[in-house]
């Protein structure tokens, strides 16, 4: 009775988180151009019209462009940080960690005009770059701390080894220490990826008049006149999303990378 | 922990500041440089009709004290209190059973629940603004059932951003719950239930006493990300359901009025701060306990 009540719960919530998703997918199917839930009629043409439309196109484009360079961006500034704080004991590092993780922690509206400021300030407000940077920054948060997971893993049995055949500390980072973190610097740059590309509100104060991301096209067609496209693009997303999620579980230890308790550790 | 002092070499500081060359300048033009400004800003003179020029005042600060924006934040801070009790509320036994699964049987749930994270705050507001439709939405079940005469819209309403937000909120709130609860002995629970409570009783009087500290620090959490929220109070609620989110770009970019904008954001990040400052003073009181 109660393990049924506790199953019957655990559906209902899966089945709560799973309800939009449904919807969207509907509507994406509707044969007309009218929203229709459940849908009538069953058409695969917004999807075809994503890939014809060029407004769609670019702002799908952008988005990917984005996220590949402000993940990159976001791992070459986490992984140092990472290291050092492995590496030294410096009041120093745990500032710079601090600063890493900050912007994601506090509301991002204030990073979003923080930027709004900088860019307009810089001359540089619209442009592509600044969304790369500024997402970068916002972002180093997820590798940061996932390759910081990966330092903590590592025995120090195997650097010492090195050192006692003589390699120096910069051939023992490429050789040991790098091949033991890459595994979660691919996680921390896989979750940065797929947040940047859904990200709305810093792209938007930064870039949003003349840097179309997907999220902010999706925005202005819910304000402006409905079209299925918008259903259609964000199935596409959130397939792109649950793709990536589903390759860090598949070459790494996602409960691990989520906190969990590890039987090795103890 | 003793790696560091087994580490070939000990180079030392001057090999730590080659390493931290490139992040701290980094972060220190694109984001330490951003926040000054932001602050500098805030004290800037607002010249009506859009710009600002260099100045120090403390209008835009004395302008916080107006009815209008006390009114909005503790509109905000009673939403976002709200959401996180809600969140927390119905996420706490669902992570609880997650992190009861095996480990191979929590991946998929895991990689679920983060999908569901990455959703853009745009796509849940349009999803949930189709579900509480009119035309489209859940009232047409009990429609067809034969229980309602006609389909009705529930969106915008408070109500409707209330739910939307609680869906926002509630990946986040499952990660945030994870890491404490797959650390729970499992022989807490099986101790109670040797003693006789029902598998519900046991959760309630055991579970949710030994995780007070993770509970409190997950309301923080979620309230604070709610905080943040931008699209679905907009997309599912009425302007005077807008938070302080809203109004801030709202000043910013509608309006034209930076420096008052900066100001509000400086209010709004004092206020995360702080209770981001008690959330670690928990969990450093939790770690000192024996």
């Amino acid at each position: 009775m109660n393990r049924a009540l506790g199953r019957l719960y655990f559906g209902l919530m899966a089945a709560m988180l799973l309800a939009p998703l449904v919807v969207v997918t509907g509507v994406s199917l509707n044969e007309r151009r009218r929203l229709l839930f459940p849908p009538e009629g069953f058409s695969l043409q917004w999807y075809g019209a994503l890939f014809r439309d060029s407004a769609w196109l670019n702002a799908v484009t952008n988005s990917l462009s984005i996220a590949t360079l402000a993940a990159l961006a976001a791992c070459s500034i986490a992984l140092p940080v990472a290291y050092a704080l492995w590496r030294y004991r410096l009041f120093y590092v745990r500032v710079l960690f601090g600063l890493g993780i900050a912007p994601f922690i506090l509301p991002p509206v204030i990073t979003a005009l923080g930027y709004l400021i900088f860019w307009t300030q810089t001359g540089q407000y619209g442009q592509f770059w600044a969304v790369v940077i500024s997402h970068g920054i916002f972002l180093v948060t997820l590798p940061l701390i996932t390759i910081s997971l990966g330092f903590e893993t590592i025995d120090s049995a195997y650097t010492e080894a090195a050192t006692t055949m003589g390699a120096d500390e910069r051939t023992v980072f490429r050789t040991v220490i790098l091949p033991m973190v890459l595994p979660y610097i691919v996680s921390g740059y896989a979750f940065a990826f797929v947040i940047s590309l859904n990200e709305y509100i810093i792209a938007y104060m930064v870039a949003g008049f003349t840097v179309e991301t997907l999220p902010i096209k999706v925005f202005n067609a819910l304000r402006y006149g409905y079209t299925p496209v918008m259903a259609a693009v964000s199935v596409v997303f959130i397939g792109v999303s649950f793709a990536i999620f589903g390759l860090v579980a598949k070459f790494g230890d996602l409960p691990k990378l989520l906190g969990a308790w590890s039987p090795r550790e103890e | 922990m003793s790696s560091i002092d087994r580490m070939p070499g000990r180079a030392g500081h001057r090999g730590a500041l080659l390493v931290l060359a490139y992040p701290s300048v980094m972060l220190g033009i694109f984001l330490v440089l951003p926040f000054c400004i932001l602050i500098a800003l805030s004290f800037y003179y607002r010249v009506p009709g859009g710009t600002y020029e260099p100045a120090f005042v403390l209008d835009n600060f004395t302008n916080l004290a107006k009815a209008f924006f006390i009114n909005n934040t503790v509109h905000t801070l009673s939403v976002a209190g709200t959401v996180a009790v809600l969140a927390v509320a119905l996420a706490f036994p669902f992570t609880y059973r997650l992190t009861r699964l095996p480990r191979r049987k929590q991946i998929p749930w895991l990689i679920f629940v983060l999908g569901v994270l990455a959703l853009s705050e745009v796509i849940i507001g349009f999803s949930w603004s189709v579900l509480l439709s009119r035309t489209a939405g859940v009232s047409n079940i009990p429609v067809w059932l034969g229980l309602m005469e006609r389909p009705m819209s529930f969106t915008p309403s408070g109500t409707a951003m209330l739910l939307g937000l609680t869906y926002l909120a509630f990946p986040y709130t499952v990660l945030v719950l994870y890491p404490p609860l797959s650390r729970l002995d499992p022989s807490l629970a099986e101790a109670a239930r040797t003693m006789g409570a029902s598998p519900l009783r046991a959760f309630f009087t055991v579970i949710v006493p030994v995780s007070r500290p993770a509970i409190l620090a997950a309301l923080i959490m979620v309230f604070v990300f709610t905080l943040g929220a931008y699209v679905i109070p907009q997309v599912l609620g009425r302007p005077q359901h807008w938070t302080l989110a809203v109004h801030i770009t709202d000043q910013a970019l509608a309006r034209a009025n930076v420096p008052m904008a900066a100001a509000m954001s400086l209010a709004l990040l004092a206020a995360s701060l702080l209770l981001i400052a008690v959330t670690a003073a928990v969990g450093k009181s939790r770690r000192a306990a024996p």
